[in-house]
């Protein structure tokens, strides 16, 4: 086993002396995904803030025609603005996000006690309009209501008779869990940055070894190839471990600059969830190393490896477009299935929630007997002649 | 001493090896001569295990390299053709790297590498990494770390494949120096003059057999021809593949 830790110790100096590797696996590897991460997320919550709290732009075609509406949506922190002349074709155009059109005879139907339509002009198909669209239609139901009370009242009729049924929301929902959807994509991204993070020792240590001419010299040396073998996996690891570290560690620093607490959500990323993040990730760190390092052996050079591996990307999001499409209640054997296991764990350690010690168990176990599968074909694919020959 | 007998090996339908027989001697510098394709490489790249043979046997010291390859391993110093160096290594550390694979201890590593920077004149870019190196001082660091472990016997394959002239000659010095401290030394070469300058035994290969098996003055007095190129042209029976 002592040579396995030569070629461990040598792999890993060699790799660290080479800057695009450092730099990929242990800073862009980790550092990539939070920064984008926090650029979308901030976005995203300084815009909801500003549109919840900034008076409603709205321009209205025909706003003679009701000015008592006009005047109570002016109220309510609306801004009225004179229509477009084709109202339908700003919208397409995405000039305007809502338009509301008030026909002629408004003001008719609402004296004869008719219902008087306005219309709302939206695209349905253009998610940033929606929450003005949602603002624009509670201020409209409001007004509805206020009116049809009154109607009520003036025939003498309480206004509590058209609402046979009272309905009381209780949300269930934490500040912990409502982030979560938010953050959903956070196991991808510690997943994705272990992929990256091995992903250059992966080739390096095979396809690459094999194109520089030097792993015939290295296997005329009298120790077994499996340990050959096993020290470059292990040295592959360890930069994919280190990777999904740093991006833990980046993360939880993050986390602590974005606003999520006006929004009412909270991300918390503190030991517990370090400690457990760690513990599922150490062998799926292991397995996507093997896997690379298992598609790296295959490919005839340095280049085809980069392109097999890379489509490897794509392996990791699997699991959690299963999840999305099938919305399957979490079960105990889930843990077993390696990716699987590590995203629902992650996922209930960001919701606040227990994550049952036989899970942990389960699919850190299973994702090692997995690991140790595809060492076995690994060494298989070494102990090959094909290997060894570089041309 | 290495024993080779009867080394069959096919890729598929094609012959590469068909019953190469022949011995290297210790205090002996033995020539396997052939032209380009006809085994060389693939009869060492058994001998140093990289490959299994169909059928044959090969010992090294006695040893059965299909029973106990790692300690074939272990007595052979190998200077295959792919001769590739860490760039990201220094000279020493590449040389260090392969001494740590032996098992050596750290002391045994330095005095090795001291010596072999001074005997194979390296003290120039011994500290720098390889990245850049010329073919020379690629082969020499490539020499240094194959023979770091002193093995009894040494197996280069086309040892001078690309060098200049200069350094041509002070490998085939460097290969008598071998051949003086009683190791048994086996080179491969395509190259009439060398093995006639250096060789004790030259073994002559053809589409995979072996051809002739003699000292050199014995292959000349064997095919009539007093020069040796002339007696390796009629042994392998074309000019096809033959570069001097």
């Amino acid at each position: 086993m002592k040579a396995t830790l030569v070629v461990f110790l040598k792999e890993v100096r060699e790799n660290l002396r080479d800057r695009r590797t450092v730099i990929n696996s242990l800073i862009t590897g980790p550092l990539m995904a939070p920064i984008i991460f926090v650029i979308l997320i901030n976005t995203l919550i300084t815009r909801e803030l500003d549109k919840a709290e900034k008076p409603l732009p709205l321009p209205v075609v025909g706003a003679e025609n009701a000015p008592n509406l006009v005047a109570a949506l002016k109220q309510q922190n609306v801004e009225i603005k004179p229509g477009p002349a084709d109202a339908e074709r700003a919208v397409h155009e995405q000039d305007e996000d809502v338009v509301l059109r008030i026909p002629a005879d408004f003001e008719k139907a609402w004296d004869k006690g008719e219902p008087a339509q306005v219309e709302v002009i939206f695209d349905e198909s253009q998610r940033d309009a929606g929450s003005s669209v949602g603002r624009l239609r509670g201020l409209l139901d409001q007004y509805s209501q206020r009116g049809g009370a009154l109607r009520l009242l003036a025939r003498g009729l309480s206004p509590s008779i058209t609402k046979p049924l009272a309905i009381a929301d209780r949300d269930q929902s934490t500040p912990q869990s409502r982030s979560s959807g938010l953050f959903s994509m956070l196991p991808y991204f510690f997943i994705l940055g272990g992929f990256i993070g091995g992903m250059a020792l992966a080739i390096d240590t095979t396809a690459g070894e094999r194109e520089r001419q030097s792993l015939e010299p290295l296997l005329a040396n009298p120790v077994p190839r499996w340990q050959i073998l096993a020290g470059k996996l292990g040295a592959t690891t360890a930069f994919a471990i280190a990777t999904v570290f740093l991006s833990i560690i980046a993360f939880s620093i993050v986390g602590q600059l974005m606003p999520t607490e006006k929004i009412g959500m909270s991300l918390e990323i503190g030991v517990r969830f370090v400690a457990c993040t760690l513990f599922v990730m150490l062998p799926l760190a292991a397995l996507l190393a093997a896997l690379q390092t298992l598609v790296a052996a295959f490919a005839k050079s340095y280049r085809e490896a980069q392109t097999y591996v890379s489509l490897m990307m794509l392996v990791p999001v699997i699991p959690t477009l299963i999840l999305t499409v099938l919305p399957l209640k979490q079960q105990l054997w889930m843990y077993a299935v390696p990716l699987m296991g590590q995203q629902m764990t992650i996922n209930r350690l960001l919701r606040g929630d227990y994550v049952p010690a036989s899970g942990l168990v389960l699919s850190f176990v299973c994702t090692s007997i997995a690991v140790l599968i595809l060492c076995a074909l690994t060494v298989r694919i070494y102990r090959s002649e094909r290997l060894a020959i570089s041309a | 001493m290495i024993e080779i007998k009867q080394l069959h090996k096919t890729f598929g339908k094609v012959v590469a090896v068909d019953d190469v027989s022949f011995i290297a001697r210790d205090g002996e510098i033995t020539g396997l001569l052939g032209p380009n394709g006809a085994g060389k490489t693939t009869t060492l790249r058994c001998l140093y295990t990289l490959m299994k043979p169909v059928r044959g046997q090969i010992l090294v010291d006695g040893i059965d390299a299909s029973t106990d390859p790692v300690s074939v391993r272990r007595r052979l110093g190998v200077l295959p053709d792919a001769r590739g160096l860490y760039k990201r290594l220094t000279a020493r550390e590449n040389i260090a790297y392969f001494g740590q694979l032996h098992g050596l201890d750290d002391k045994t590593i330095r005095t090795r590498t001291d010596a072999a920077i001074v005997g194979l004149d390296m003290r120039d870019f011994a500290d720098r990494r390889t990245e850049g190196f010329s073919q020379g001082q690629r082969v020499k660091t490539a020499i240094a770390r194959a023979l770091i472990h002193d093995p009894k016997n040494v197996i280069l394959d086309e040892p001078t494949n690309g060098l200049d002239v200069m350094a041509t000659r002070a490998m085939r010095e460097f290969l008598k120096r071998l051949k003086g401290e009683g190791r048994c030394v086996l080179f491969s070469s395509h190259i009439m003059q060398e093995v006639a300058a250096l060789c004790d035994r030259i073994v002559v290969i053809a589409k995979g057999r072996v051809v002739a098996d003699e000292s050199p003055q014995a292959l000349r007095d064997q095919t009539g021809e007093a020069n040796l190129e002339d007696a390796f042209v009629k042994l392998i029976g074309t000019d096809e593949g033959l570069a001097a």
